[in-house]
């Protein structure tokens, strides 16, 4: 499906090339390209002020030893280097490579099983599914707020559960620990994302064709046969969209960290996005702070181009 | 989107094995343990939103005393307001400015036949890869340099061009499978290409619209990191922000903070409740694409 989305519209443009927009006409008109490039212009000028210059310009930032103010001075390549010896980087690096692994294993089967679930349409599933979707549509903030009280060891959630069920050996002050910080943070992010694989998912259980399954049923196969012989198969691509979605999020990762433990404690949930941010911003190391975000911009770049590259291989077999 | 799709599976009438009933309560029992764990966070936040911090203290499970809506009144007093008009502002601009841009841009780019057409329409389309904390920095020298730091306005720029790849990819899309004898037939009539954008393109285009005129509002709405660089005075956060503030002040007044993001939360989950299979679809269109 993402492969899909890049290849514009083959017949949109063909079909208008008969229209009477290149047609001579009467009058004087204006040429065809300056009518277009005229409704395009707005967008493109907001385009590419907001999108566009900045990446250069944080290539040029990055060039420099700069605090924000004034001109700064121009030091080469220094901040890359420093950042690529900077052991801070690597290990914010190492959480988010964490992050991405765990989203992905995680994520995908939990919002598949669910979504196999609500599409066996059991009594009460619309009810379920408003229920699952909620977390998707709160904000990262108001989710981070919520979980460090879920979290909290004394008058938390979590631990309260964790009273009734027997379990107070494993209570603990979740966020304060640098053992488990980084999965309570992982677990918070597969609360708020799993609805979203699982609706992906459930759009594409409804385009396998119900004939199937009554085949393999007179067959004589279970569900569980039908599951691994038909499902999986054929949700193949749209499982694959959803890793290359939940990679390139996780490498962007930033609001929930930000707003739970700020990379702490002692930089044990740190990512490549809350480091640069707080280089730039807290430390005004603004140059140092744009090689880090051109860092990981080159990483967001590779992900997804070797994905699609591989993706694009694999359906040219 | 296909959920929208009416049930065609027909009632299953078979006769109840043994192993069937236990398939159907392991269902049942996943479904259940799921939406505690989906729930239960949204019922600790509205039940703790009625406590007093002595109850927040005490006994977990016990219900609050009395359905006291203080909490409420004190953020108000706190200023949520000034925030929720904030948010508000800034998200309905963004959603108008967003899918004006957009439709104008996919225009051209569905109907018309230029030798940019296809660049221009990859360059849109190349931003959604584009992770914002690449642009944070000379964005928040641009819009000092604007002088607009610190106000609504800083945010309306970068909202409406990371939503812009987005909803020209969609309106494009849509644009390019409406019949183009329509146009022909306006433009027989003597109507130039703007007419036929406002009178037929537009009009035409409404689902589409939709659909990126709520994923943008939500994602807007919830925003946070570009807030957080270019806003400063209080009077001038939107929600997310304003959050972050009353989880500064409270520290430890948590019934407080929960009723504030009760209410940050609140129109979202209204409109969904609402218009629920068009607010899912138009996250699923948006993320898909995005």
């Amino acid at each position: 499906m993402a492969r899909s989305t890049a290849v514009p519209h083959p017949l949109g443009s063909e079909t208008a090339s008969s229209s009477a927009m290149s047609q001579p006409s009467r009058e004087f008109r204006f040429p065809q390209w300056l009518i277009a490039l005229l409704f395009i212009a707005p967008a493109l000028a907001v385009y590419l002020l907001y999108v566009v210059y900045p990446i250069f310009q944080s290539f040029l930032y990055s060039l420099r030893d700069w605090s924000g103010i004034g001109e700064g001075t121009f030091i080469g390549l220094d901040n890359y280097r420093e950042a690529l010896t900077d052991g801070t980087f690597w290990g914010a690096f190492r959480n988010n490579v964490i992050l991405v692994i765990a989203s992905i294993l995680i994520q995908l089967p939990v919002a598949l099983l669910l979504a196999v679930l609500l599409s066996s349409r059991f009594r009460g599933w619309r009810f379920f599914r408003t229920i699952y979707f909620l977390p998707l549509l709160l904000s990262t903030v108001a989710i981070g707020l919520v979980w460090i009280n879920v979290f909290d060891p004394v008058f938390g959630l979590l631990n309260g559960v964790l009273d009734v069920l027997g379990l107070e050996s494993l209570q603990r002050s979740w966020l304060g620990n640098e053992a488990t910080a980084l999965p309570a943070i992982i677990a918070v992010v597969c609360w708020q994302y799993i609805p979203f694989y699982m609706i992906l998912f459930i759009a594409g259980l409804t385009t396998i064709p119900e004939e199937y399954y009554e085949a393999a049923k007179l067959d004589g196969a279970s569900g569980w046969d039908a599951f691994w012989g038909i499902t999986l198969p054929l949700m193949r691509g749209i499982i694959r969209t959803g890793a290359i979605l939940s990679l390139i999020g996780s490498l962007k990762f930033f609001d929930l960290v930000w707003v739970m433990t700020r990379g702490g404690p002692n930089r044990s949930t740190d990512l490549m996005a809350t480091y640069m941010y707080e280089r730039a911003f807290a430390s005004f190391r603004m140059g140092y702070g744009s090689a880090i975000a051109m860092l990981l911009f080159v990483f967001a770049f590779i992900a997804a181009g070797s994905t699609i590259l591989i993706d694009q291989r694999r359906a040219n077999r | 989107m296909a959920i929208t799709q009416p049930d065609s599976r027909p009632a299953d009438v078979q006769y109840q094995t043994p192993g069937k009933v236990l398939g159907r309560l392991a269902v049942y029992v996943t479904a259940f343990l799921w939406l505690f764990i989906s729930g239960l966070p949204f019922l600790f936040v509205v039940v703790t939103s009625f406590k007093t911090i002595q109850e927040y203290m005490g006994d977990l499970w016990a219900l609050p005393a009395a359905l006291d809506f203080n909490n409420y009144i004190e953020t108000f007093e706190g200023g949520i307001g000034r925030f929720f008009v904030n948010s508000f502002l800034v998200s309905v601009a963004s959603v108008i400015l967003t899918l004006l841009l957009a439709a104008l841009a996919s225009f051209p780019l569905a109907k018309m036949r230029f030798r940019l057409n296809r660049p221009l329409f990859l360059l849109f389309l190349s931003g959604s890869m584009i992770p914002v904390h690449v642009t944070l920095i000379p964005i928040y020298t641009l819009t000092n340099d604007l002088g607009i730091y610190d106000t609504l306005f800083a945010l309306l720029g970068p909202y409406v061009a990371f939503h812009l790849p987005l909803a020209v990819l969609i309106i494009t899309e849509f644009m390019s499978q409406l019949p183009h004898e329509l146009e022909e037939a306006a433009r027989i009539d003597g109507a130039g290409p703007f007419e036929i954008f406002r009178r037929i393109m537009l009009p035409l285009s409404v689902p589409a619209l939709s659909t990126v005129g709520i994923y943008t509002f939500i994602f807007v709405w919830n925003e946070f990191v570009f807030a957080l660089v270019l806003l400063s005075s209080r009077s001038n956060l939107t929600l997310p922000l304003g959050l972050m503030q009353f989880s500064g002040e409270y520290s430890i007044n948590v019934p407080g903070l929960m009723s504030a993001v009760t209410l940050a939360s609140l129109p979202i989950i209204v409109v969904y409740l609402i218009m629920q299979e068009k607010v899912v679809a138009g996250m699923v269109a948006g993320a898909i694409k995005g």
